[in-house]
């Protein structure tokens, strides 16, 4: 188990670094951002079995946030990522201490009409650009030293920054704490009999999910200069719900895979689609969840498990006819 | 185990893999960036596409001995992914970006276009931002802006004692782009605003209530601040609840296209200006019926500029001798435009090419003697007039000496 995990590791800190030599990297850096903010969803829906259809509000946020200090309060990248997360975070509690109050559909209402209410705001500011967006964000000095003017400097922070949030995910689900989430996921009423205060987990898993969230957010604006009103938009929101699904939830590399799967779509088959693009999302989409509800990583994994479990037998058998 | 784990990244790379063309120093490369099939198609779609190839075939196909190569990409009508496909297209060696419909992909794309030093050709984007405060040495404005479109039809109708307004604004940065130009004008030739009501962009099916209120104001004219399927749901709501007699349909931003989908009894009547007439000369009768036999429908204003802005950007090429962006800029500025899309077109140093511009007019069924015969061309703005003076300019480029 362990050997796979490593190997796991491995290949994956390998494919990052050889894939630039072979993919565009800002089509990469772009794919990692997705990824991000999908695995941070994941952490909500997959773990806590929360359904938001509000996170486009972080993921804007923070690239509003990153914009402002870095454009015009002059903030090193550093500093202008963690005044993403830190924003993202904060709505992230206020918005989850409301949210929590209702289960279900409610709450799902409750984040979308939260991150709506953001998205006119946005809207309506003269200092975001409106709809024309914010422009100019600079990519700046990290640390003082490593200019991101450079495409490939900028492709190792966001590689770097992919790994840690991975990582973050992978520790806090293992936790304890994750534990009880999963338990929240499981059945609500047993974990508040069991004496935990469920209220409270629930909203510290919003602001989470938010602060990673935030992160993707933050990043991608960084990489593009530029913030669009998009980001804040309902249709993200969704989107990022389908990344997940189609991935497969409550896995580590679901959110990856729907995130890789859904942008590359876009990228490669808009230009020869055009508005099919949609309607093939859709029957993807369709298809997934009716022939394998535990998305693309979900069924592998359930696979390998299958065969493993096969394998475990023949030796037993084998031992016994010995 | 191994071997699976293998196998599927053996599997993903594969599927993955597309090395970006490498570039060619002497070929001239082109991109035509638009929404190809999205809501806003009109400003580009199959008809830029064609128009890019015609103004390529006009020239002659090559420039150095090499073939002009074009790409066209859609960016779905969404600046992130404009900025990052344009970036693509840039580092992967194309020289010039055309069309960009929409105003926020356009200022997005014209940043990246500075830094990498590159060219931007903006037809398909009206915002007055891209040739004001957002200008850039890079970037070029060919076809319209809002100022253009807005400015005209105020003072051609102040000149004939039409002077009371009211407007519906479409609440988004272009449509109050439009409102603040058309306000201006409305002022600066002594009308007054009689109240305005702004709706959700691109949201709003239902129109009525915008519309009676517009009707009910009493205003001698009722301008239309917003573009696209707004602008023609604004029509059909206005004609629906009786507009008519003596109050005056203007729309500032219309291309013939909404015209020919909205038909001549919905939109008889309606002003506005545009940058290019089909049936207007003899010139661009000849391009336009061309035009026609490839792509089934007459030139709009944006296409019209996407040969014209393609055809320019190449002449410039070849008397510049190379494809460097500042030389070739330097050059586009130099030489005057005369093509059936503009007589003495001149790029000022803002970067707008400021053109004729023409009032016109929709004709009413009757008047219609063949397809697409559908405007009356009342007045030709001269260029001056048409575009925002220097003087008054945002853009950091102009020196006020």
């Amino acid at each position: 188990m362990l050997n796979t995990r490593t190997l796991m590791i491995v290949l994956a800190v390998a494919a990052l670094a050889v894939a630039p030599a072979f993919i565009y990297p800002m089509l990469i850096v772009k794919l990692l951002c997705f990824a991000i903010f999908a695995s941070a969803f994941n952490l909500m829906l997959g773990y806590t079995g929360l359904l938001s259809f509000g996170h486009a509000m972080f993921f804007g946020s923070a690239g509003y946030a990153l914009g402002v200090t870095m454009k015009h309060l002059g903030w090193p990248p550093e500093l202008g990522i963690l005044a993403g997360v830190a924003v993202a975070a904060l709505i992230g509690f206020l918005a989850g201490s409301v949210a929590i109050r209702r289960q279900g559909i409610y709450f799902a209402m409750i984040t979308l009409a939260i991150s709506q209410l953001i998205y006119f705001v946005a809207m309506q500011m003269e200092w975001t650009g409106r709809d024309d967006g914010f422009h100019g964000i600079p990519r700046g000095t990290l640390f003082g030293i490593i200019d991101l003017q450079d495409d490939m400097a900028l492709y190792g922070l966001v590689a770097a920054c992919f790994l840690l949030a991975l990582f973050a995910i992978h520790r806090i689900v293992t936790s304890p704490f994750g534990q009880v989430l999963t338990a929240i996921r499981e059945n609500e009423p047993r974990a508040i009999s069991l004496g935990y205060d469920v209220d409270r987990y629930k909203v510290l898993a919003f602001t989470l999910s938010g602060a990673l969230s935030g992160l993707a957010g933050a990043l991608k604006a960084l990489a593009l200069s530029y913030e669009s009103l998009n980001d804040l938009h309902w249709a993200l929101s969704g989107e990022v719900v389908m990344m997940c699904i189609l991935g497969g939830l409550g896995t580590l590399g679901g959110p990856v895979a729907g995130a890789f799967f859904v942008i590359l779509l876009q990228n490669f088959l808009a230009d020869k689609v055009g508005e099919w693009l949609s309607v093939i999302i859709g029957v993807v989409f369709l298809t997934c969840i009716l022939a394998f509800r535990k998305g693309f990583v979900g069924e592998i994994g359930d696979w390998i498990e299958k065969m493993r479990a096969r394998k475990g037998e023949s030796a037993a058998k084998q031992e016994g006819n010995r | 185990m191994n071997k699976v784990y293998g196998r599927m990244f053996a599997l993903m790379a594969s599927t993955v893999l597309t090395m970006p063309a490498l570039a060619d120093e002497d070929q001239v490369k082109i991109a035509l960036m638009t929404d190809l099939a999205g809501a806003t198609a009109d400003y580009g779609g199959q008809g830029a596409i064609e128009a890019v190839k015609m103004a390529i075939e006009d020239f002659g196909g090559t420039l150095n001995g090499k073939p002009i190569h074009a790409d066209f990409i859609d960016h779905q009508n969404k600046p992130d992914i404009a900025v990052t496909k344009a970036r693509e297209a840039f580092d992967s060696g194309t020289d010039m970006v055309i069309n960009l419909s929409n105003s926020a992909a356009a200022l997005g794309v014209m940043e990246i276009a500075q830094s990498k030093d590159k060219v931007v050709v903006v037809t398909g984007a009206g915002s007055d931002r891209i040739t004001g405060d957002a200008c850039s040495p890079n970037a070029v404005h060919f076809a319209f802006n809002s100022y253009s479109l807005a400015n005209s039809p105020v003072k051609a109708l102040a000149a004939n004692g039409v002077n009371n307004w009211y407007l519906i604004v479409s609440d988004f940065a272009y449509g109050l782009s439009v409102e603040a130009a058309v306000t201006g004008a409305i002022e600066s030739s002594g009308g007054t605003l009689s109240g305005s009501v702004k709706h959700p962009a691109f949201m709003a099916s239902d129109f009525s209530s915008y519309a009676l209120q517009a009707i009910s104001s009493g205003a001698q004219a009722i301008g239309l601040s917003n573009s696209s399927s707004d602008t023609t749901n604004s029509i059909r709501a206005l004609k629906e609840f009786g507009l008519g007699g003596d109050q005056q349909m203007v729309a500032f931003t219309l291309l013939i296209n909404e015209i020919h989908g909205l038909g001549l009894d919905q939109a008889s009547g309606l002003l506005f200006a545009d940058g290019f007439y089909w049936d207007r000369t003899e010139q661009t009768r000849e391009w336009s019926k061309r035009f026609y036999e490839r792509v089934g429908k007459m030139p709009n204003m944006v296409n019209a500029g996407d040969y014209s802005g393609t055809l320019h950007y190449l002449r410039a090429v070849e008397a510049a001798g190379t494809t460097d962006a500042k030389t070739v800029l330097a050059k586009m500025r130099e030489m005057p435009i005369n093509d059936m899309f503009a007589e003495n077109g001149k790029i000022r140093e803002d970067g707008m090419m400021v053109h004729d511009m023409y009032l016109v007019q929709v004709k009413t069924p009757e008047e219609s003697q063949y397809d697409w015969d559908y405007l009356k061309v009342l007045e030709t703005i001269p260029a001056e007039e048409a575009f925002l003076p220097l003087d008054q300019s945002k853009c950091s480029l102009v020196n006020k000496g």
